[in-house]
């Protein structure tokens, strides 16, 4: 029998969340590249494929994120692919980040003057031109006090992972427990390390919005 | 090889499906009055005269609002008991969800308190209302309407969360997916139909929500 002394438990936790971090970076880089796709087609001019965006970010955040992840758990195997947990976590989250930040961007381009759009078009930018040059960058402007805010429900929500198997943090305050049986100490432990994750984005997404000019 | 989807097994399941959709309102019905009635209060504490009821309500707030909820509910379920108190799944699910979802829509209820004029108290005091007539009869109507919205959502997305309360053993609609996939080992399928189910009742949720809101607060209500 081990002992373990709070050091101990800590040490481990501590090291565990940098599966965590990693997990969060890549789905919130994953997220990005993918919500921009799907924001391209929410604010596209055809209108099946301004459907479809709006289809897509109504099915993920209308699901439990916990189906999401068993879903791709459980049938990225069937279409051929060989899933590890860690696999199924990083592109679970990233769809799921995908369909939020679509949503929170979607919210920027459509706050913006549609004067924007006319001036864009009036020095003959073609719309992809329009949309790099002039749109984008004040709608991610406006909108990151959200998309922050979303980073900190992100890291969150990788906790949830370890349901369907992916060593990090929480999961391995589970196994901890089971060997040390002090879950008062080992769960209180994970809140702190979360909220010491967590609470730095939370006060830096208020200080931006309160930075925010006024409408 | 090719794997064909098989939905055969879900007229046997139906009943066990339905249970534990039932088991999920049930919960989510429960986390709703308690949570909102519970936010109405520390909302008003967050504006009362006591600095230190003030100080307690917001690192009540910080804290739950930068932990995940998994924790929480692992805290209160796993944690709780070396200190004495033992509770039932069902009853450390909804403790676990009525205080998390109350750190969220006590800034909502605080901020449509904040939304309806001082005017209007001033006018009720006036007329001779009764300090608690005019909060009830007057001003929570007024920052209800406004943040309706904003606390529907919130109502789904905590019933979407609920999803994880089955990692304790309630049977509710995700954990009978965890047994019926285990019985039949059609695990995609299962999942798809119960991630529908999900979609429903958060669609349905956000109708009945609207409806009732139309009904009790007037127009305008969406």
């Amino acid at each position: 029998m081990i002992e373990f002394t709070l050091w101990d438990i800590l040490r481990n936790l501590v090291f565990a969340t940098r599966w965590t971090l990693l997990l969060s970076i890549v789905a919130f880089a994953g997220g990005a590249t993918v919500g921009l796709l799907i924001l391209f087609a929410r604010i596209s001019k055809q209108k099946w494929l301004r459907r479809f965006g709006s289809g897509y970010i109504a099915l993920f955040q209308g699901t439990p994120l916990l189906m999401q992840l068993f879903l791709m758990f459980f049938g990225l195997p069937m279409l051929g692919f060989r899933i590890e947990p860690w696999t199924a976590a990083a592109l679970g989250l990233t769809f799921y980040a995908s369909a939020y930040l679509a949503e929170i961007w979607r919210g920027g381009v459509e706050a913006l003057p549609l004067g924007q759009w006319d001036a864009g078009a009036s020095l003959g930018l073609h719309r992809l031109q329009e949309l790099r040059l002039v749109i984008l960058p004040q709608a991610f402007a406006i909108t990151r006090p959200p998309a922050v805010g979303f980073l900190v429900q992100l890291i969150k929500s990788t906790a949830l992972t370890s349901i369907i198997g992916f060593e990090e943090l929480l999961r391995t305050a589970n196994a901890i427990n089971n060997a040390t049986f002090e879950p008062f100490t080992v769960y209180g432990l994970v809140a702190v390390i979360f909220f010491v994750l967590c609470y730095p984005l939370t006060q830096y997404a208020r200080m931006l919005e309160r930075k925010m000019p006024a409408h | 090889m090719g794997y064909s989807l098989d939905f055969g097994w879900l007229r046997d399941a139906a009943g066990a499906i339905v249970h534990g959709a039932a088991m999920t309102l049930f919960l989510i019905a429960c986390t709703t009055v308690l949570g909102i009635l519970i936010s109405i209060l520390f909302a008003a504490a967050r504006r009362s005269r006591y600095g230190v009821l003030r100080k307690a309500v917001a690192v009540y707030v910080e804290v739950i609002r930068n932990t995940p909820f998994l924790v929480q509910l692992f805290f209160i379920f796993f944690g709780l008991p070396s200190i004495g108190i033992r509770l039932d799944p069902i009853v450390a699910a909804i403790l676990a969800m009525t205080l998390n979802m109350a750190a969220y829509t006590t800034e909502i209820v605080g901020a449509g308190l904040d939304a309806v004029p001082k005017g209007q108290g001033e006018a009720a005091f006036a007329l001779g209302l009764r300090p608690r007539q005019v909060f009830v009869k007057i001003i929570l109507p007024q920052a209800l309407k406004v943040i309706f919205p904003a606390l529907i959502s919130q109502v789904i997305i905590m019933m979407l969360e609920s999803a994880v309360v089955s990692q304790i053993a309630v049977r509710e609609l995700a954990h009978e997916a965890d047994l019926l996939q285990a019985r039949t080992f059609r695990s995609f399928e299962t999942y798809f139909v119960v991630t529908l189910i999900y979609l429903g009742l958060s669609m349905a949720i956000r109708r009945l929500f609207v409806a009732g809101g139309r009904r009790m607060l007037g127009a305008g209500v969406s």
